[in-house]
């Protein structure tokens, strides 16, 4: 039963205590609850048509980068988890759930490429978040990405920012702005603006200067915008990520309340791949809502609207070799490609294609997530994501200096991976290129 | 021998289509009935345009990217399955066998064509095997219920081939053949042969999703 294949795990608090709480009789309750309950035909489906083909595993960049380990191949993390569920019908020990949370959390990024090449379209990313639910349920996460959920919980904010914390950075990258353009504003909480601009909590903690350079962009394009100083300002979503579809609920209601509080036409979103997902694709849903109730804009759009009108003027174009990572989340889950081609090709000069890339772009090993998870599990997620190195590698060769990565945890992954291999290679957010050579107000 | 030949002949053959329609009825309802109540996302999401978009690329052979990285699985797969479908259908001797019982009948395969394609099932099992027994990914996936699986669906092919060319023993080979074609039949909806009846929602939906909700290509 490919015992011998499974690796020794690692140590986390999260998963270890989590465990050791467990009993059989918990573990079988809890997984028929989920499965009676939450589960249906979709499940019962894809598994009855899977022919244990192995075909999907090339999809996997685990598999590609762990020298095509079986175990790392799309069916095969099924086969380690809900197969064994189902065919035991709940009966596992308390050390398989443990190593199915690994798997779960920390060796798949939900991308969906795998579902592109099976050939019946089972969606492996699905059937995953099945299993981080029952681990969820069973309170076997890492406590990492748990201590993010707490965080939503408590704050509605990822990062346990408190809410005169956030006002005050908001004002202070006024204040910074204003050095540079006169009368630049953060509109707070302005009612039937026509745009809300939202973003993820580690933006104001790690990376202020992303909101500065947006409130740029907005004031040169002469938009009519605002941000909401209450919760609801940060649209990420780590409870999407460990299970908890009921937090991810409530999150997704105070981002959505925000803007109908503030009556405005459109929600605009920062460079982030998971936060889009949330509000698109699995929040909403979450609520019953088959599309958000607002209009979503995520920053490769909205970028490509700014430039398909001529909102922003581009006297020279910056120079350097780019290259560009597609974010699963907003490529194969918003189709925002080409769009996102376009606007780099608007400012920059030397645009070098990594391959493959659109839909068929590898993930930065740090979605799904997987980054969240914390430091005992950076390794394995740099180790498993060799092939998106060679990827970068292969487009340094051809002339690319600067990597372009509009989402934060590909950022972030990303960072790690340029590290790890020495690739020597700048990141960017496509925000920072855009105000770097962009006309600006006096 | 004549008895045994008029039983499983008879009343189960009878019983396999029974079952082979009966059951796939029963299956896709029910699962269809299980959706509307537990994946309601499924209906809302699916969007016909979008799915056939995805099914037909998806059987075309070399139009995905999987299917051009795999040159000799698409090759085999198609080969297989087009076969394993049109050969008993368009047989000759299947085709006068129920004109003789039911007086109806269509247009049928010259044997010699028909006889290929039973080898060209054969061969394509031994290499599914094959592929079983060596590749580490697929190998890690197998299970014995796989390989049982694999015996079913040659079966019929192999003692039909055997039969139908008068090799030694064929009277008690045309016997297996039926008998194995009639297990076939029937464990369609009920094992993992079942992806016949799946593969059309479950490519149509991801087609769906992919297509109508996320702008982006599925292959
Ligand atoms: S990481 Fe992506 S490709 Fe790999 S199994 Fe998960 S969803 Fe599929
Ligand atoms: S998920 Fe699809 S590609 Fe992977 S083994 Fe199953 S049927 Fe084959
Ligand atoms: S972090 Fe980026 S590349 Fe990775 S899953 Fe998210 S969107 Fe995809």
């Amino acid at each position: 039963m490919g015992e011998p294949l499974l690796k020794t795990e690692t140590r986390d608090i999260g998963l270890d205590t989590g465990m050791a709480k467990l009993t059989p009789e918990k573990i079988e309750k809890v997984i028929n609850e989920v499965l009676e309950n939450e589960t249906g035909a979709k499940l019962k489906v894809y598994v009855d048509t899977c022919v244990h083909c192995g075909l999907c595993s090339e999809g996997c960049h685990y598999y590609m980068s762990n020298d095509k380990n079986p175990i790392y191949s799309p069916a095969g993390k099924v086969k380690q988890t809900i197969w064994e569920i189902l065919d035991k019908k709940g009966k596992v020990s308390p050390e398989f759930i443990r190593r199915a949370a690994e798997i779960a959390y920390t060796e798949c990024n939900l991308c969906k490429r795998c579902a592109m090449y099976c050939p019946f379209g089972i969606d492996v990313a699905y059937l995953m978040l099945v299993v981080r639910r029952i681990c969820h349920k069973l309170g076997v996460i890492p406590q990492y990405i748990q201590d993010t959920a707490h965080s939503h919980a408590a704050t509605m904010n990822q990062m346990w920012v408190k809410e005169e914390e956030w006002i005050d950075t908001l004002f202070w990258q006024e204040e910074e702005a204003a050095e540079e353009i006169e009368n630049l504003r953060i509109p707070l909480d302005k009612e039937g603006a026509e745009i809300m601009y939202s973003v993820i909590g580690p933006e104001p903690k790690f990376r202020a200067q992303l909101i500065y350079e947006v409130a740029v962009i907005m004031n040169a394009a002469g938009l009519d915008w605002t941000m909401p100083s209450m919760p609801g300002w940060d649209n990420s979503d780590m409870a999407m990520y460990t299970g908890d579809n009921e937090l991810m609920g409530r999150l997704k209601k105070e981002h959505f309340e925000a803007a109908e509080r503030l009556k405005v036409k459109k929600i605009v979103m920062g460079e982030c791949g998971h936060a889009f997902r949330s509000v698109y694709d699995m929040g909403n849903r979450q609520l019953g809502w088959k599309m958000p109730p607002v209009r979503m804009v995520h920053a490769l759009e909205f970028y490509y609207e700014l430039f398909k009108a001529g909102k922003i003027k581009i006297p020279e174009k910056y120079s350097k070799g780019v290259t560009l990572h597609d974010p699963c989340n907003v490529i194969r889950g918003r189709g925002l490609h080409e769009m996102s081609r376009y606007t780099v090709n608007k400012i920059c000069s030397n645009f070098i294609e990594m391959t493959p890339n659109r839909e068929h772009n590898y993930c930065c090993c740090a979605g799904g997530g997987v980054i969240n998870c914390g430091p005992p599990f950076r390794n394995k997620r740099v180790v498993s994501d060799r092939v998106k190195a060679e990827q970068l590698m292969a487009a340094k060769e051809k002339g690319a200096e600067v990597v372009i990565a509009p989402c934060h945890n590909c950022h972030g992954g990303l960072e790690d991976i340029i590290d790890h291999y020495k690739l020597d290679m700048e990141l960017k957010f496509l925000c920072d290129i855009i105000y770097e050579v962009m006309e600006k107000p006096e | 021998m004549h008895t045994l030949y008029n039983f499983v002949s008879g009343p189960l053959a009878w019983l396999a289509f029974i079952i082979f329609f009966g059951g796939s009825i029963y299956k896709i309802v029910s699962m269809m009935k299980l959706a509307k109540k537990k994946d309601t996302a499924v209906y809302e999401y699916w969007d016909g345009y979008y799915a056939l978009r995805s099914i037909l690329r998806w059987i075309t052979p070399f139009a995905t990217v999987n299917w051009r990285k795999n040159p000799v699985m698409t090759v085999v797969t198609f080969a297989f399955h087009i076969c394993l479908v049109i050969a008993p259908i368009f047989l000759c001797a299947h085709v006068l066998l129920v004109k003789e019982a039911f007086d109806i009948s269509w247009w049928y395969l010259p044997d010699g064509v028909t006889d290929i394609m039973a080898l060209i099932v054969i061969f394509s099992c031994g290499y599914f095997l094959y592929r079983r027994k060596t590749k580490a990914e697929v190998k890690f996936l197998t299970s014995s219920s796989d390989y049982w699986l694999l015996l079913m669906v040659v079966a019929p092919f192999a003692t039909g081939f055997w039969a139908y060319h008068q090799l030694f023993g064929y009277n008690l080979m045309f016997i297996l053949h039926m008998l194995s074609g009639e297990i076939m039949l029937a464990a369609i909806p009920f094992t993992r042969l079942s992806h016949m009846l799946y593969a059309i929602f479950t490519r149509g939906y991801i087609g769906s999703e992919f297509g109508a909700v996320r702008h982006a290509r599925d292959w």
